[in-house]
């Protein structure tokens, strides 16, 4: 099945990018994580690895384009063994594109023209910025309107009509299906965030431009308070370390390749499985700082940040440091479905040890994050990029990961968080090191 | 000392013992008050034995147009008693059923009049016997409705009927005036017509079935035509003159007056609700022109007090009963419920040939600001239909050409009554154009019908 290759949207609020670089030419053999291309945002400029394997069939958007449009197919992917001649069957339309001709205002012979939107044997498939992103998929993929919502097709097409977001529209339908009804409501009241009629009204007097007011949702207002606590109340330090991924990477691939579609371990999962064996080896730092005592942990159940539509959440993976990399790597991603669906039990997302926040999809070098009380430590996790480094005298290109650990100086002190990252260093520089790490059950 | 429920429901038609099932469902401790009948008009008088009248005058039509499939058949004959005492085993066949449900569902029955006495509290009565006092927090009424009487058409059973005695002749009328072309008074003007009575329609509105799409009458009113019925619209009946065994109908139209001489007359005029005689004045529910007001949810203005049904206003359909029952119920349970859109309530006639509907006519589409797509598609293109004999007949559907939202669906001829519901669950599950148009229709079917209809208003009918 030919792979079409779309343009990645680097950060939620992306719309369109300029493809400033193409690494690979038609006809380049292209590994899973292969440099593919680099995307400029008006933000910043980012490189785009390959998700999946094969030949790089056909490059549809030409180097320097400006103004790429997030999903479009910017190039094809042939896989192994396969034909150049499929690329001419393949309906290389943009999928945006279709729904706006399809749409009622357009003439009827027009709408004829348009092919069909799925078209058998290809599948769609969006790239993503650098390596960290499988375990985090979900924060990565900024969905259309159009994906993934519960919605009638009435609805769909009132919102369409109207320019309405409907993903914000609240559904009282069967099941919590939004209705007819339910965008008809949304679009009476302003906070339906109706862009359209935003765009109208005038600027204030101090010339603040119109919004689209939101009221804040339970979960909003207990972060908001929470995080602004943390930050106000906890002496907050932060030690940054750089780690090289090269064998994370191939012991990865080499795993999945085994796997032959069982499991994915994600780069994320390693990270979660070293920072859990790390506070093993570092009890320390998987600490709790009470008023009367600091707790020192006896198990690594660290809690994920996951980003969904009604705030972050982070669902725990409880006693991590005694599960196979493979058993954490399904747990996760069952924890983070149940996250976007707003379907987690209270005891899959309160208490944990510690904290894991990664950014690198989004292709954040390196960033703060913010304790997460009571727990003692938060980890914030980077990109992966390829760095030129002199190894044993000659040049090498590795790819390194920044991680900084933001810690709670009450109760964890500047040497013990060290020593964490050390160990964590270690398992995510020698993977191996990690004993279980093939045992899946 | 009275009996308590959760739970009194008093009429057992299909809004009442429809109520009272779900309601015992969903763990209510339930009673059912039922002076006549349980299954009401509907199953009684209504909907279930006409169409079993109107089955057998089908049979009837066919044996007199039997060459058309190839064959002959001298001297046909039906027996008006038989026919008459068919369609009423079928209606005790389907009483004895729901008293069945009721059984198995807990509800307690009981045979009486019910009357209100203040809020949640009734009496039960019988030929002035007194029954049972009940007491419950909620209290459903589902009285139903009575045919309306007009001055001017005075109804004796004998010579001047309404739909009870229309239902169960003693002969066979060889001429009638049929007055009302609404869904009642059309089928009783099919059924005899189909027997051999030369039957005249009269209707004051301007067109037959005057709550169909105004294309779809025609075509009904045409069809009548050519069968033989007389059709006279704009017309009014000014009074009767009536004789030993006949009756002169004198009818106004366009100013004049027409006399004509017929054997009996079935008033088919409307309906009024059952408010009488049950106590309302002891409560704070509110009447307005014979129906109760209620709000969305069934709610009268008196708390713990509700209406369904005919006795709550239009349209009279069992189904609208039903459901309105269930709406009622479930919302007095606590569960999340949504009010009935009307707007999904199908409407079906199974005159001949069969007129079906769902949702807005054209003109009210485009009375309501709608920028409208209209789909046709008639029988004659059809091949099942061709198959069958049944070539007249269309398939009708009106588009919101904005968001592809299906509006109104009408349909003529035969078997639409059995097809309609395919584009009621389009419209509950919200559907547009698209999801119609990539819908597969099985083939040979009346069905196609309703593809094609939809692919037409987009310009896209493959058959014509
Ligand atoms: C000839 C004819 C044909 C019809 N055909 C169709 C059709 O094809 N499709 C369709 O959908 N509809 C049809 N209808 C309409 C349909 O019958 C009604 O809409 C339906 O019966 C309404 O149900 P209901 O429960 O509201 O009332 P009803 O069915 O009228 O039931 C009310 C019941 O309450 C009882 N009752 C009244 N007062 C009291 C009291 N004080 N105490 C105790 N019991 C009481 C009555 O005895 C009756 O049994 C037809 C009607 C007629 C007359």
């Amino acid at each position: 099945m030919a792979i079409k290759i779309l343009m990645p949207a680097l950060s939620p609020t992306m719309t369109e990018g300029n493809l400033v670089k193409w690494h690979k030419k038609e006809g380049d053999k292209v590994g899973a994580g292969d440099l593919l291309a680099e995307i400029e945002t008006d933000k910043a400029t980012m490189e785009v690895e390959a998700i999946d394997e094969g030949v790089l069939g056909k490059v549809l958007i030409a180097e320097g384009t400006e103004n790429v449009k997030v999903n479009a197919i910017i190039a094809v992917l042939l896989e192994d063994g396969e034909d150049a001649s499929v690329i001419d069957k393949m309906d290389l339309s943009e999928p945006k594109e279709k729904i706006a001709e399809e749409s009622p205002s357009a003439d009827a012979p027009k709408k004829e023209a348009a092919p069909a939107q799925q078209s058998g044997g290809t599948t769609g498939v969006q790239i993503q910025a650098p390596p960290m992103s499988e375990g985090n998929e979900y924060e990565g993929r900024v969905s259309g309107p159009k994906e993934g919502v519960f919605a009638t097709p009435l609805a769909k097409a009132l919102a369409e009509e109207n320019d309405l977001l409907i993903d914000a529209v609240i559904g009282t339908g069967p099941n919590g299906r939004i209705t007819k009804e339910d965008v008809e409501m949304a679009l009476q009241t302003t906070g339906g965030a109706n862009l359209k009629a935003a765009l109208a009204l005038p600027r204030d007097d101090y010339g603040m431009p119109p919004y689209v007011p939101e009221k804040n949702s339970n979960v909003r207002k207990v972060i908001a308070k929470r995080l602004t606590e943390s930050k106000l109340m906890i002496p907050h330090f932060y030690l940054t370390v750089e780690c090289e991924l090269d064998g994370l990477l191939a012991l990865r691939k080499s795993m999945n390749d085994k796997a032959e579609g069982a499991y994915k371990v994600s780069v994320n999962d390693f990270v979660i499985k070293a920072s859990a064996k790390a506070l093993k080896d570092v009890p320390a730092a998987n600490v709790a700082w009470t008023e009367g005592e600091i707790r020192q942990y006896v198990t690594s159940d660290i809690s994920v940040a996951v980003a969904t539509d009604g705030g972050l959440i982070t669902p725990i993976l409880k006693s991590a440091e005694a599960k196979s990399l493979v058993t954490l790597s399904k747990e996760m991603k069952e924890l983070a479905g149940k996250a976007r669906a707003g379907t987690l039990k209270p005891h899959e997302f309160q208490g944990g040890t510690f904290s894991i926040s990664n950014l690198g999809m989004f292709g954040i070098k390196n960033f703060q994050a913010i304790v997460n009380p009571p727990q003692g430590a938060i980890l914030a996790v980077g990109a992966g990029e390829e760095k030129l480094v002199m190894k044993n005298g000659n040049p090498a290109t590795v790819t390194v990961m920044s991680v900084t650990l933001s810690v709670d100086h009450r109760c964890i002190d500047g040497a013990v968080g060290a020593q964490f990252l050390a160990a964590f260093k270690n398992y995510i520089e020698n993977p191996t090191s990690m004993y279980d790490l093939a045992r899946t059950a | 000392m009275s009996d308590k429920f959760d739970l009194v429901v008093v009429g057992g038609g299909p809004g009442g013992y429809v109520a009272a099932i779900r309601a015992s469902q969903l763990g209510m401790s339930v009673a059912l008050v039922e002076g006549e009948h349980l299954g009401g008009i509907c199953l009684n008088w209504g909907c279930i034995p006409t169409k079993a009248l109107l089955k057998t005058s089908e049979i009837n039509h066919l044996l007199h147009n039997l060459d058309q499939y190839g064959f002959t058949a001298k001297e046909t004959s039906f027996d008006l008693k038989k026919l008459v005492s068919r369609s009423r085993g079928v209606a005790e066949k389907l009483s004895g059923g729901i008293s069945h449900l009721l059984k198995k569902n807990k509800v307690k029955v009981y045979d009486g009049f019910g009357r209100l006495n203040g809020p949640g509290k009734l009496k039960v009565e019988k030929n002035d016997k007194r029954i049972a006092d009940l007491e419950a927090k909620h209290i459903i009424l589902a009285t139903g409705a009575r045919a309306r009487k007009l001055p001017n058409l005075e109804v004796d059973e004998k010579l001047v009927w309404t739909y009870k005695k229309a239902m169960t002749p003693d002969e066979m009328p060889k001429s009638l005036v049929v007055v009302g072309s609404g869904a009642i008074g059309i089928e009783f003007a099919s059924f005899y017509h189909n027997l051999g009575a030369e039957v005249t329609v009269v209707e004051v509105m301007d067109r037959v079935m005057p709550v169909e799409d105004v294309e779809i009458s025609a075509m009904a009113q045409k069809s009548f035509e050519n069968q033989g019925m007389k059709i006279m619209t704009s017309a009014m009946v000014k009074g009767l003159n009536k004789g030993k065994n006949d009756v002169e109908v004198i009818i106004e139209k366009d100013g004049k007056e027409t006399k004509l001489k017929v054997d009996r007359v079935i008033s088919a005029v409307g309906i009024v609700g059952n408010v009488e005689n049950i106590g309302l004045e002891t409560t704070a529910v509110k009447v307005d022109r014979s129906h109760i007001v209620i709000d969305q949810y069934c709610q009268t203005d008196e708390p713990g007090i509700y209406a369904i049904g005919d006795v709550a206003g239009a349209p009279w359909l069992a189904h609208k009963a039903s459901h309105e029952g269930i709406i009622c119920v479930e919302k007095i349970a606590g569960l999340d419920v949504h009010p009935m859109n009307t707007l999904n309530i199908p409407g079906c006639t199974y005159c001949m040939p069969q007129v079906a509907s769902v949702g807005l006519t054209e003109q009210k589409a485009i009375d309501a600001g709608y920028d409208i797509k209209v789909g046709r598609f008639p029988f004659m293109a059809n091949g099942k239909a061709i198959a069958l004999g049944e070539e007249e007949g269309m398939v009708k559907t009106i588009f919101d050409a904005k968001t592809g939202e299906l509006l109104g669906a009408h349909m003529i001829g035969a078997e639409v009554t059995e097809m309609i519901q395919g584009y009621v669950v389009g419209k509950t599950l919200e559907t547009t154009e698209k999801e119609l148009m990539h819908t597969i229709f099985p083939h040979p079917t009346l069905s196609e019908m309703m593809h094609e209809s939809v692919l037409d208003a987009y310009d896209k009918a493959i058959h014509i």
